[in-house]
């Protein structure tokens, strides 16, 4: 399945709804592992990305994501800014010569690995991005699936990012990022029109 | 060959704290810092590393930091940029001290990372 600019333009807007009508469910989450900032950061974020679109429409798919990117990098401070910075750009360079929706995930699933030298059952976003790459690779993702992926990080032990410092006590958590990165995907497949 | 030191830390006390430190241990070399975000607050700003590396006057750039994103956008940044920057995985406050301490007697790189691996911590 391909993505065109305009289902990833509208993508990109619900996707900056979700975050800034769940800032506080973001918080909440961050607060019970991490340092409490994960909503108010990717809302920040969220508005980021909102002016810099308003500033220039992007003429195409590539644009849009080093957009995002760029906006992202700059504004969110926190870990996740240089993840998903890092996701979409590139994503961003990816997009150039390519608009499979799949390949692009996974891409940017490759990114997120890289910067975070991270990788699945680590109770980070990667346990949402990961597996959601291979829905869309086999060409089936639901926001059934994508719920299950978030919610299989809840009984995870962090070994990565400022939870691992938890140890056990991560457990019976859910994953900030991957929460977010929910959001993401449901967004994704709501502009998809699944 | 000309070193410099940038100390990267979430905190923009830290960040001038270890500056102010290791300069007394070198005052010969370049040293820069970035610390907080955009508005000072805790946290890490690209933006804010980059002007950091862009504002050292040395050729070979060693490069310490404290917490995860503050590595994460140090090495964005080492992705995007031409200049020689040495990443150290070490304790922030020996580690730069230590290497401070060896640039002002112009030490080669390799010993400077000898004594840096005794602080590897991360």
């Amino acid at each position: 399945m391909t993505i065109t600019l305009e289902q990833a333009t509208k993508w990109i807007n619900l996707f900056i709804e979700k975050l800034e009508q769940n800032r506080s469910t973001l918080n909440e989450l961050d607060t019970a592992i991490g340092d409490g900032d994960h909503g108010t950061n990717m809302d920040r974020g969220a508005k980021a990305i909102k002016e810099a679109l308003a500033k220039k429409t992007p003429a195409d798919l590539s644009e849009l994501f080093k957009t995002v990117a760029f906006a992202i990098i700059q504004k969110v401070g926190g870990a996740s800014g240089p993840l998903y910075g890092t996701a979409f750009l590139d994503m961003s360079k990816e997009a150039k010569s390519e608009s499979d929706l799949a390949k692009l995930i996974g891409v940017g699933s490759d990114g997120i690995k890289r910067r975070g030298q991270s990788d699945v059952k680590m109770k980070t976003m990667i346990d949402v991005w990961d597996p959601t790459s291979q829905a869309l690779a086999n060409g089936q993702l639901t926001k059934e699936d994508v719920n299950n992926y978030l919610n299989s990080t809840k009984d995870m032990v962090a070994t990565k990012g400022r939870a691992s410092y938890l140890e056990q006590k991560s457990k019976g958590h859910l994953d900030p990022g991957s929460q977010s990165s929910a959001y993401l995907f449901d967004a994704l497949l709501e502009a998809m029109g699944a | 060959m000309k070193y410099g030191i940038v100390i990267l830390s979430h905190s923009p006390k830290i960040a001038a704290g270890v500056h102010d430190l290791i300069e007394q241990a070198a005052p010969s070399i370049s040293i820069t810092f970035a610390g907080g975000t955009e508005d000072n607050e805790i946290g890490s700003s690209l933006e804010k590393i980059q002007k950091a590396f862009e504002d050292n006057q040395g050729d070979q750039l060693l490069a310490f930091y404290d917490l995860g994103s503050s590595k994460m956008n140090l090495e964005m940044y080492m992705e995007m940029t031409d200049l020689n920057i040495h990443k150290y995985d070490v304790a922030l406050v020996e580690g730069a001290y230590t290497a401070a301490t060896l640039a002002e007697i112009e030490s080669p790189l390799a010993s400077i990372e000898q004594s840096l691996a005794k602080l590897k911590i991360k």
